[in-house]
């Protein structure tokens, strides 16, 4: 195995742990913190492709920015530890098994569809992703792809937000206003 | 891929040994002068006792917190609480391997040259704001499990002015890099080049400023300490740490200090450059290597003691000023310096660097006017609606959201 490959199964694992704790704590801000793992190692597995300005932004934006959000808000409504029964009771626990059993078979078709052709961790991937390690994706080339190529997509994509900005600030305003 | 033991283990251990400890060696010397340069401002002495003009003191408080009782209160979360200093001085440590710290010293018989940085990325200072941005959950996490109201409004009002003065510090830089066009530290710190004239700091004077006060918030440094307001808050988010992990968030503090400063000169006061004087000896010889080492080092000190000075010269902030310079000033001043320098360097063709620094420092004189008018417009405005004394606690409370 070459050291590509260590780090690559070790990150990986840290990952699925994180994504496996946020789901098994019963403390949501515990939850939180393993979700901050996972993007953490995402970052890592980003690097292992090449793709260094990504993780960056991942660390920067999820990790860094959105979580500080969710731990704020978590820590604001003071949010306790879930009882020993959980939330999943009645209509609630029928919709999550449906929903469920749906996302599975959508994870196999996948699995069964993208993956049949090329085995995980054959000669010919290993030989792809240690291409891109050595070519990593310069930010140069980041920028020509967003801000010429897909420069409307872009555009697009910003006033989308720009929109939901405007949204929250009037949101908060008319609350303010009431207050008053 | 073969691997180079010498090259790519053992000198980059040699140099991570070197950094981490030359890193918690800075800190203690921080603290000594913190506190004699203090004492000085005073007209005081300050520790003199404990060695040569108390230069062991912080030793001695070092060896006090390891051999006190590590308390932790029954009423904590306590895998949380254990783990937060360490969320905060990781960040803080780690940081410093993109940061060159020197030229590169060529040794016969190895295949490259040694660089004086540990790790030269492509996307060096993105590295620092990705790391730097997790600084905060230290705090934060830290100020929760400690179960403790004062320690939870310290982090509440620390994260956000962290996560607000993030942003300036990430756009102050824009400018420098659309300059250098790279975002490795070493290249913005080679294009610079010799000379002060030619340095960042003049060309983005604006963005510097608005970097530098970013970072003083960053840091939680007078006057943004808001969130260890002694008088208001007892001590913050360290209200319930004792011993050694109340030392850590102390260490984590200057460690940013230092980290920062190192940034700060290395985007916009020329790194290890100084009138050439770093290539003595022929660029790439020992003698050049530890002279341009010895540049960077002076130059990191001397902006640490600007951090010191200014905190015992200015009084704390409240809060509500806090985030209007924040949002109302900085945030501004730096988007219009991108639009400014952006503009110039497709408009002029000649002398762009002087061209671009005139207009940054015009244009910031001007939003600062005009944003200036519209406070006080809006104040005036506020007082003849409602000239009851309820208005002013609310006008806080709008600043904050």
């Amino acid at each position: 195995m070459t050291a590509d490959q260590i780090l690559f199964f070790i990150f990986g694992g840290i990952s699925l742990i994180g994504a496996i704790a946020v789901i098994s704590f019963r403390h949501p801000i515990y939850s939180a913190l393993s979700l901050i793992v996972t993007f953490f190692s995402q970052a890592g597995l980003f690097v292992l492709l090449g793709a260094h300005f990504v993780a960056a932004v991942q660390v920067i934006v999820y990790a860094g920015a959105i979580m500080v959000l969710f731990l704020f808000v978590i820590m604001l409504l003071n949010l306790g530890t879930l009882s020993a029964k959980g939330v999943m009771t009645g209509k609630l626990k029928g919709i999550a098994i449906v929903l469920g059993i749906l996302f599975a078979a959508q994870g196999i078709y996948i699995a069964a569809n993208v993956f049949k052709d090329t085995e995980v961790g054959s000669p010919e991937a290993i030989e792809r992703a240690a291409a891109l390690a050595d070519n990593p994706i310069e930010t140069y080339d980041i920028g020509v792809l967003l801000f010429r190529d897909y420069l409307l997509p872009f555009e697009v994509t910003s006033l989308i937000l720009l929109a939901a900005l405007i949204g929250v600030i009037v949101l908060v305003k008319r609350e303010n206003r009431v207050e008053n | 891929m073969e691997i180079n033991l010498l090259e790519q283990i053992v000198i980059p251990i040699i140099k991570i040994l070197f950094i981490a400890h030359l890193l918690i060696i800075g800190v203690m010397a921080m603290i000594w002068s913190e506190r004699r340069v203090s004492g000085w401002m005073q007209d005081r002495l300050g520790p003199n006792r404990v060695g040569p003009q108390g230069l062991l003191q912080p030793i001695a408080d070092g060896i006090k917190f390891l051999f006190k009782e590590d308390l932790i209160p029954n009423h904590v979360d306590k895998p949380l609480y254990v783990l937060a200093p360490a969320m905060l001085l990781v960040p803080a440590m780690i940081t410093i391997a993109v940061v060159p710290f020197g030229s590169s010293i060529t040794i016969p018989g190895l295949e490259n040259p040694i660089l004086l940085q540990i790790a030269d990325i492509n996307i060096g200072i993105l590295f620092i704001l990705a790391i730097t941005s997790l600084g905060v959950y230290g705090v934060v996490i830290g100020a929760w499990a400690s179960n403790n109201k004062y320690s939870l409004l310290g982090g509440l009002r620390s994260s956000a002015q962290m996560i607000s003065y993030e942003l300036t510090l990430g756009l102050a830089i824009i400018g420098v890099l659309m300059l250098s066009s790279s975002l490795s530290l070493r290249t913005i710190a080679v294009e610079q080049g010799a000379y002060p004239w030619k340095w960042n700091f003049l060309i983005h004077f604006p963005a510097f400023l608005a970097f530098t006060t970013a970072m003083f918030a960053e840091t939680n440094r007078l006057p943004f300490d808001l969130a260890e307001a002694e008088q208001e808050l007892v001590a913050g988010y360290h209200t319930e740490y004792s011993s050694m992990k109340f030392a850590i968030f102390f260490m984590a503090e200057y460690m940013n200090m230092i980290v920062g400063s190192a940034v700060v000169v290395t985007l916009f006061l020329g790194g290890w450059h100084f009138f050439g004087l770093e290539n003595v000896g022929g660029e790439g010889s020992i003698l050049a290597g530890l002279i341009s080492f010895a540049i960077f080092f002076i130059k990191t000190g001397i902006f640490l003691f600007v951090f010191i000075w200014v905190r015992w010269t200015l009084p704390r902030f409240r809060y509500d000023q806090l985030m209007n310079f924040g949002w109302k000033f900085l945030l501004p001043v730096t988007l219009t310096s991108i639009v400014v320098t952006g503009t110039l360097w497709v408009v002029v063709k000649e002398n762009k660097q002087l061209w671009i620094g005139i207009g940054n420092v015009v244009a910031a004189f001007i939003v600062v006017a005009i944003v200036a008018g519209m406070l006080a417009m809006d104040n005036n405005s506020k007082s003849a609606v409602q000239s009851t004394p309820a208005a002013a606690p609310l006008r806080g409370l709008d600043a904050v959201e």
